[in-house]
């Protein structure tokens, strides 16, 4: 394994790692927060308890991602120091006010999550909202400097080095609002199935249990209409990414030859040798209507660009397969909640739905690491798209294999330990001793 | 006085959140060290209260190593290049002190049921809390030392550990474990009602006060050979004598205020001269970031990214530190020997 390629490795693991954590630190909050007005509003103990477990599990999952962000806000330095020294004074804004996002978040998660008993209940609620709304800016702010290695501006190029630094339009980068509302959009959507497809295994051996069936509504509250949205949402990301990255397009579509009405691929496998791909289904024109809303559009094809500015073909494309299709999915079954919801049905008694719930819970997380994924992967051989190469901003320490080795113990050590406790702590239905002291603050044994 | 310019306030900010990650994150790291070495008839109280008075900060205090790092890849970012470059291994092998740590304490916090796996993650937590404070220590030692310099060339060992494998980076590091181990003695103090309790802290804060004199005067004596000009900074500029004479100062009266149980009095004073210690490092070695070629002037960013950056600083102030107030009066008017979860 080259250097490079260890230290690409070390990183990917590091975001795919991260990115959950700074997900479910998105989503969370918010089904914690709907939780409690729901209790606020009807009395219901069973919303109270979940706003309190999901706090828990907010707090547990903030921490660790607090430490893997502390890690990846290191690895920039320690594995890509001359990216680093190049990008610094252009897209470290960004960076300093997630800092503060952060910052907020962690405060107020701990008000949240001691303050039950402390301050007024209004008091608590806003508390919540506002780690909800912190939660969401700092992964706005974060995407906001991905999208600028996506589309650089706010900087001229003079000899190597950047000059004219204009730090507010690398923040407003063409592709910053694509970017942070599908990402917004993701979380809500990844996090409310997930949670949704838990309860809904539970309750499949359980069908009255109060407990599952308030959390599967409140899940489904958050992700269903996040999951609903995100294809419209999609469709603004691929028209930027067909305008600013059409060489990330090409690889994403596994399209070679440039030419107008152009096919969408579905499925295939791209051989970026012969320059086909095989297997594929075709639809007359669909690409071209997709990347510009015009079936005759003209959409440049891989073979526009020399063979070394190539993202690596296969990859990209099946990553974009899997993204969309689990995208689907998750759409159709939010419109099927929506409609059982407006009709007023009791989602337990309609056949197939809660095995279909069930089947959703990994797709959001699937599909969240599949796009970024295209974005990442499609993005190379750059690592500041069109100005600097991945080669060229890798650190010149050698035996990149060791920490490569060292991080991926610590995260599947890490991964295996944090599955364990959530599910201790957050997902097991109460045990009857919990259940009488949640449920019933006067003790019953005078009776 | 010299006229300050944009980046040297910048370069202060740097210092400030070091400062803060000292006062606040070297607490952490103390209570961790002080879980370890509970000992006594009253070991699994003394591990309740440090459990307490960690629990609801612990996530925000990280914010200042953040915001150190970032200040620093946005300012001066030939800093941040270099320190990632030439400290891989030991920056490498602190993260994964933090991160063990944190996971670690998390765990068992949350981990209400008390059995053998908690007390391992209580082993994981505070051995890390031992190691990390060293390894940030020696990072900032072979900073000091003026031997971070551009890799070039050589073998491996030349380039990547022969900066801070060195007896003055250690003793920075042993330096750094002592003073955090003190803040925490110190603060822990105050978060106990017990007498008993009380006076353990007491000890711990008056033995561990005494580490930091003797590891302070090691790497006086040792910044002699190794490190010139942070020697030269901390002994020869005009500044030299009013900061050891305040050091001094804050010490003794940190001393008398634990011997004669004034605590509230020993928190500011330690405080103050945890602060003096960090401020002492930062302007003995000004104008250098990292010696002996990189100034605050020379690694500076572009002035338009430095001035929206202290407008980012003073915006974000403006939400934090009424949020910070509320935080502490909320959970910090009433200590408690019982924890809250």
């Amino acid at each position: 394994m080259s250097d490079l390629l260890a230290a690409r490795s070390q990183m990917a693991l590091s975001l795919a790692f991260h990115i959950i954590f700074a997900v479910v630190g998105i989503g969370m909050p918010l089904l914690m927060v709907v939780a409690e007005r729901r209790w606020q509003r009807t009395g219901d103990p069973v919303f109270l308890d979940l706003a309190k477990r999901w706090a828990k599990g907010t707090a547990i999952l903030f921490a660790v991602g607090a430490v893997s962000g502390t890690v990846l806000s290191f690895e920039l330095g320690l594995l890509w120091p001359r990216f680093m020294q190049f990008a610094g004074p252009v897209i470290g804004m960004p960076f300093s006010l997630e800092g503060f996002a952060f910052f907020t978040e962690a405060i107020f998660i701990g008000v949240y999550l001691y303050g039950w008993d402390r301050i007024p209940r209004q008091a608590h609620l806003w508390a919540g909202i506002l780690v909800a709304v912190s939660g969401a800016a700092s992964g706005v702010f974060v995407v906001i400097a991905n999208a600028w290695m996506n589309a650089p501006t706010g900087f001229d190029l003079v000899d190597g080095a950047i000059a004219n630094v204009d730090p507010i339009r690398g923040m407003l980068n063409p592709m910053a609002f694509q970017q942070t509302l599908h990402m917004t959009l993701a979380s809500y959507a990844a996090t409310g199935f997930a949670v949704a497809g838990i309860h809904a295994f539970l309750l499949l051996f359980d069908r009255r249990n109060a407990f599952h069936r308030g959390a599967l509504r409140v899940a489904l509250l958050v992700g269903a209409p996040a999951a609903v949205l995100q294809p419209l949402s999609g469709d603004i990301s691929a028209r930027a990414v067909a305008e600013w990255q059409p060489a990330k397009l090409a690889a994403m579509e596994a399209h070679f030859e440039t030419g107008r009405r152009v096919p969408l691929v579905i499925g295939g496998l791209p051989d970026m040798d012969k320059r086909e791909t095989r297997h594929a289904i075709r639809i007359p024109g669909g690409l071209s209507f997709l990347a510009f809303h015009d079936v005759n559009a003209e959409v440049k094809g891989l073979n526009e660009f020399p063979r070394r500015d190539w993202p690596h073909v296969p990859i990209v494309h099946i990553a974009f397969q899997v993204m969309v299709a689990l995208g689907t999915y998750l759409a159709l079954l939010g419109l099927w909640t929506g409609w059982l919801g407006i009709r007023r049905r009791e989602l337990t008694d309609v056949r197939g739905y809660l095995p279909a719930v069930v089947l959703a819970a990994p797709m959001g997380f699937i599909a969240i690491e599949a796009g970024w994924t295209v974005t990442e992967v499609g993005r190379q051989p750059w690592v500041v798209y069109g100005v600097l190469r991945t080669a060229d901003a890798v650190t010149p320490m050698p035996g990149l294999i060791v920490p490569f080795l060292l991080f991926t113990l610590l995260y599947c050590f890490l991964g295996v330990i944090v599955a364990w406790l959530l599910y201790r702590q957050i997902i097991r239905s109460p045990r009857p001793g919990e259940w009488t002291r949640t449920y019933s603050p006067r003790p019953l044994s005078r009776a | 006085m010299p006229d300050l310019s944009l980046a040297d306030v910048l370069a202060g900010l740097l210092a400030l959140s070091l400062n803060a990650y000292v006062l606040f994150g070297g607490a952490d790291f103390g209570g961790g060290v002080w879980d370890l070495l509970a000992g006594g008839p009253r070991k699994a109280r003394q591990r309740e209260v440090i459990a307490h008075a960690i629990g609801p900060i612990w996530e925000a205090n990280h914010v200042w190593l953040i915001l150190a790092i970032v200040l620093s890849f946005t300012c001066f970012p030939p800093v941040f290049a270099r320190l990632g470059t030439v400290l891989h291994i030991p920056l490498t092998l602190m993260l994964v002190g933090i991160v063990l740590r944190g996971s670690a304490f998390t765990f068992r916090t949350y981990d209400d049921e008390h059995d053998a796996a908690q007390r391992r993650w209580g082993r994981i937590f505070a051995s890390a809390s031992l190691v990390t404070p060293v390894l940030l220590g020696v990072c900032i030692g072979a900073v000091a030392s003026g031997r971070v310099t551009v890799p070039a060339g050589g073998s491996f060992g030349d380039q990547f550990v022969d900066p801070w494998l060195t007896p003055f980076a250690f003793s920075v590091g042993l330096l750094t474990l002592a003073l955090f181990a003190f803040l925490a003695a110190v603060f822990l103090t105050l978060e106990s009602h017990d007498p008993e309790l009380v006076e353990d802290f007491r000890r711990r804060a008056l033995w561990s006060g005494g580490a930091v004199f003797v590891t302070a005067w090691a790497v006086l004596l040792l910044s002699l050979e190794h490190a010139p000009l942070l020697h030269r900074g901390l002994l020869a500029s005009s500044w030299a004598m009013p900061l050891h004479l305040a050091t001094a100062v804050t010490a003794i009266a940190v001393f008398a205020a634990l011997w004669y149980r004034r605590y509230a009095v020993a928190r500011i004073g330690v405080g103050l001269q945890a602060s003096l210690i960090v401020w002492g490092w930062a302007v003995a070695q000004y104008p250098f970031l990292v010696p002996p070629d990189l100034t605050v002037q020379s690694a500076a960013a572009p002035e338009v990214t430095l001035r929206l950056v202290l407008l980012a600083l003073a915006a974000g102030a403006m939400v934090l530190v009424p949020s910070m107030f509320y935080l502490f009066r909320v959970f910090k008017s009433a200590p408690a020997d019982r924890s809250g979860l």
